[in-house]
């Protein structure tokens, strides 16, 4: 165990060590306490300048009501849940499928076709900008939900095939050769055998996936326009706008709109994490 | 047979059209509570008068809507969308995504008699494609309860307008506010210099790409803004800071003075200022004996050409050019009717807007609609870097040529 | 019996694969092709394209904004790779079992899950020289605070310290989890062996950690080439196209209030993409070499 167990070390630097943890965490969490700090402040400490002292009053439930009722952010979270969870669901499917074709089979294309998909993930956003905006103004797919699920999910098919690829290859092959051998359809082995073995590397690829896609910034800027298809990122841009100088508002808008990857992640910490850091150990 | 089949289609065509006659689309671009409101009512004015037509109105915040835009004019472009005249129409009119209302110019009462002094700044290749809303007045907006303890009178000439900053100074009050972190506020300090420097026909010749900026004429006038920089006449950090933001230190009397237009003086209330403290005054003289050319930018409404329904469109726009319906709309926005008959209100700061404006030599409708969008864009990053540092005067007007070469070819 | 099995076999590839394979090649490979193709024209978006061969090539290079853009897209990779060591340090300082590690663990964690926007957005108000904390910092000590984001000479490294923030938690979490794995007997071998501290960091445990650290630096590299979120919400590329980087540009170039020009846009996005092929190339060159290893 490396650094050496703090077990092993003087009591002095075993209370050292304790009492620098929580102290260590709020100087590193400290952005996030200031903000939130901001979004339960009232608008008259705002406009007299009281922005990181005592509050005068605590305005949790106004202002975060506020944020709803004054503007659209009801419509820009249901837009991103709209957005989110079908993407999750094709792009998870998606890699399911091809992620077992390049595990369990070997053709000549498989490693370019998987190094494809891995190179596609790496992409600078821009060199795609232009074209699928054209794409999906010319389909009618512009400012829709569906049009930016679609995009989503092929874009993060490619990072979902590679750790679908990788997971099931990790899996016995024996398991596949005696269904094959039994006569197995292969439709059938993937259904019904590989399928159920892979649920671990599908929790973990939902959470990562919608904590990408909740997050996404610029496709949401690029491919939507109104406030009828509008997720909560771009939202808060406009939100930032609108409240402009109201910062307890726009403050408890970001909260808002932080929430819900932090509870998936919360929620489902091992499968975040195994989602992560799958590739980062061997074995 | 046929009598029958050609009935059905008229039926069917009937119903095709009345599916769209009575529906109107429309997108407006001001989120902000007193503009919304106003827009509203007008809407709500129309359907009354028109009870046959229903009107579906979504607003985009003002910033958002400016790349909304160039996509919906294209792909399921609205009935009316709202939008800026002379060179900020321009890649749409060109792109052939306005519809020409030069007909309705022509027939409406309205339209055709009492717009002609904003008629040009709707007009591109001899048509005209939009009906102006409402436009407002640029000037200095004021502290007037801290000129009054210093003693100071509203400027009216260069060196008074210099006096008045040093002793604003002097008293501990920064003169000027601006924040330049949206570019556009920097350009307006800009085109107020020139206009006074140079006057009018040089600085649409500017804008339109027939002088330099390396000019003498446009170094003359970067000189003048040099003599509020260097003292420090304008306010600390300004590079962070929005508009509203700027307002701030207005408020709170840090600061004395700002170069704005009419739509600042509600925020400026809503920051805690009451009518008496503030008050306006035009933009001083430079060049003494220079025709005064004001800022007017003008806000307009516009059919896209790909609209469904142009017919009830058409009708909304004439609705809007009554003087009536302008007069309520500019009362509660606070800006001005662009109607030569409509009444104004009266606020103090309209009239005198109404006063600075319907005796201006010349209507500028602001660098960034007069100047073409690349240009418009390398310009103001130009004044924004110049107030910052102006020791990098010679290489920021060199680096604006070089663009307005590439822009204007 | 066996011959139609071997048909089959050779076909469900192809099944299973075309899905996943049509999307990605719709959505991600031909508008590669697509905005080279674009790069030659010049195109407002809204009317006809004009084809016009290199000239934009030509234009970038007298251009100062893309020089601007182009440095700072240097100091975003040699300043954003920082957060590999950083994470490691934070990872280290973590790897104990006292209780509730978990829950420190995984709040230091946080700052990854939150939308690179939420996160521009309280960094620009921390630096906000007249009511953020930073501004507060300074006035305490009795200095003028200075506008992070309103100086040239400050911008940009303002803006990649948070970006960081994130970034350092997912290089942190890659280590936590590598140093889990890392094999216990060859730590207590080198221990016997009288090394300690930094030289069984360095001999043993780093070597061992090669995996998480290829990770965290081929993401980490990417992300500072690519990133555009922090520079959107914050600065907008200001103050004067200062904090300027290539993503943003072409953004701005493109699609932005007065940018209509797409060609041009288009053949920033290909210098870009180009600069990166570097990298990916690199990084998937490694990673071949580490399969052929693994086989």
């Amino acid at each position: 165990m490396f650094p050496r167990p703090i077990e092993h070390a003087p009591v002095s630097r075993r209370i050292i060590y304790q009492v620098m943890l929580p102290i260590s965490l709020f100087v590193w969490l400290l952005p996030l306490l200031a903000i939130f700090m901001t979004s339960i402040r009232s608008a008259k400490d705002i406009n007299s300048g009281n922005v990181f002292g005592w509050p005068s009053s605590f305005d949790l439930f106004a202002n975060y009501s506020g944020v709803f009722i004054r503007s659209n952010a009801g419509q820009y979270f249901l837009n991103s849940i709209w957005i989110t969870v079908p993407t999750v669901a094709l792009s998870i499917s998606l890699a399911c499928l091809a992620g077992y074709a390049l595990a369990i089979y070997k053709f000549r294309a498989s490693v370019p076709l998987f190094f494809l998909f891995i190179a596609g993930n790496f992409v600078p956003f821009q060199i795609l900008m232009v074209p699928v905006r054209e794409l999906s103004v010319q389909t009618g797919l512009y400012n829709t939900v569906t049009g930016l699920v679609l995009f989503h999910a092929a874009f993060q098919t490619g990072f979902c095939t590679l750790f679908m690829r990788n997971f099931i290859r990790a899996l016995p092959f024996e398991l596949i050769e005696s269904a094959r051998i039994d006569g197995v359809k292969e439709w059938h082995i993937f259904w019904y055998l590989v399928l159920p073995l892979v649920r671990p590397a599908v929790a973990a690829l939902s959470v990562l996936i919608f904590t990408f896609v909740w997050n996404d910034f610029f496709w949401a800027t690029v491919l939507t326009q109104g406030e009828s298809s509008k997720p909560v990122t771009a939202g808060l841009n406009a939100l930032n706008g609108q409240f402009v100088s109201n910062w307890h508002l726009v403050s408890a808008a970001a909260i808002l709109a932080a929430m819900p990857p932090v509870l998936m992640f919360f929620l489902m910490q091992k499968h975040f994490i195994a989602g992560l850091t799958l590739g980062a150990t061997k074995g | 047979m046929k009598k029958i089949l050609a009935s059905l289609v008229t039926a069917a065509s009937l119903t095709v059209s009345s599916a769209y006659a009575g529906e109107l689309i429309i997108i407006y671009n001001d989120l902000n509570p007193t503009p919304k409101a106003a827009f509203e009512k007008v809407v709500s004015d129309f359907e009354a008068a028109n009870p046959d037509i229903n009107v579906k109105l979504s607003i985009n915040d003002r910033e958002a809507h400016k790349p909304a835009i160039r996509n919906f004019l294209s792909a399921g472009p609205p009935d009316i969308t709202a939008w800026y005249p002379g060179n900020r129409m321009g890649p749409f009119v060109d792109a052939g995504l306005i519809e020409d209302i030069s007909d309705l110019w022509a027939s409406d009462p309205n339209l055709s008699s009492s717009f002609e002094a904003i008629k040009p700044t709707m007009t591109r290749d001899g048509k005209q494609w939009g009906v102006p809303y409402s436009y407002y007045q640029w000037g200095i907006y004021y502290r007037k309860d801290i000129f009054d303890k210093m003693g100071i009178a509203e400027p009216k000439t260069w060196s008074e307008f210099l006096a008045a900053c040093e002793k604003l100074k002097s008293g501990g009050v920064t003169p000027i506010t601006i924040g330049s972190k949206y570019l556009w506020t920097a350009a307006g300090v800009f085109d107020y210099l020139n206009l006074r420097t140079n006057g009018y026909d040089v600085h649409n010749d500017l804008t339109a790409g027939k002088i330099a900026y390396t000019d003498d004429r446009i170094r003359a006038t970067f000189a003048k803004w040099e003599e509020l920089v260097r003292p420090g006449y304008f306010v600390e950090n300004h590079t962070s800071m929005s508009w509203q933001e700027a307002v701030a230190p207005f408020a709170s009397g840090d600061a004395a003075m700002y170069v704005m237009g009419n739509f600042a003086v509600s925020v400026m209330k809503e920051a805690g200022l009451s009518q008496d403290q503030i008050d306006y005054f035009p933009f001083p003289e430079i060049t003494p004996g220079m025709p005064r050319a004001e800022e007017a930018p003008a806000d307009a409404l516009f059919i896209p050409s790909g609209a469904k329904n142009k017919d009830d469109a058409r009708k909304f726009l004439a609705f809007v050019a009554r003087p009536d319906v302008l007069s309520e709309w500019n009362g509660t926005i606070g800006q001005l009717p662009p109607h030569s008959e409509a009444e104004v209100s009266e606020d103090k700061f309209i009239q005198q807007g109404m006063a600075t404006v319907s005796t201006a030599a010349g209507l500028a409708q602001f660098y960034d609609r007069d100047a073409p969008a690349e240009m418009a864009k390398a310009g103001m990053e130009g004044f924004q870097e110049f107030m910052v540092k102006p020791d990098r005067l010679d290489a920021i007007l060199k680096r604006l040529d070089k663009v307005q070469k590439k822009v204007y070819k | 019996m066996r011959s139609g099995h071997r048909n089959s076999l050779s076909l469900m590839p192809v099944l299973f694969i075309a899905p996943a394979l049509l999307f990605f090649v719709v959505y991600v490979i031909l508008p590669i092709f697509q905005s080279f193709f674009i790069s030659f024209h010049e195109w407002d978006g809204l009317g006809e394209m004009t084809w016009i061969g290199f000239d934009h090539y030509v234009n970038l290079l007298d251009d100062d904004r893309f020089y601007t853009s182009l440095k700072n897209n240097l100091l975003w990779l040699v300043f954003y790779t920082l957060s590999v060591p950083a994470g490691l340090f934070i990872a280290l300082y973590l790897n104990q079992t006292v209780t509730g590690i978990r829950l420190y663990k995984s709040l230091f964690f946080f700052p990854f899950v939150i939308s690179q926007i939420v996160v521009g957005l309280i960094f620009s108000w921390f630096y906000n020289p007249t009511f953020g904390v930073v501004g507060h910092v300074f006035e305490f000590f009795g200095a003028a605070p200075p506008s992070i984001l309103g100086d040239e000479r400050y911008v940009t490294y303002g803006i990649i310290v948070a970006g960081l923030w994130p970034q350092i938690a997912y290089c942190m979490i890659l280590y936590l989890t590598g140093l889990n794995n890392v094999a216990t007997e060859q730590i207590e071998a080198g221990r016997l062996d009288g090394a300690k501290g930094w030289r069984l960091l360095w001999h043993v445990v780093l070597p061992q950690l090669w995996p998480a650290t290829f990770l965290a630096i081929v993401v980490t590299v990417i992300g500072a080439l690519r990133s555009f979120d922090m520079i959107a919400i914050m600065t907008q590329g200001g103050p004067y196209g200062s904090s300027n980087v290539l993503s943003y540009y072409m953004y701005e170039t493109a699609l932005s209030e007065y940018g209509y020009e797409m060609g041009y846009g288009s053949a920033i996005a290909v210098v870009l993409f180009m600069i990166m092929m570097v990298f990916i190339i690199a990084f998937l060159w490694k990673m071949y070499q580490d399969e052929k290893d693994w086989r």
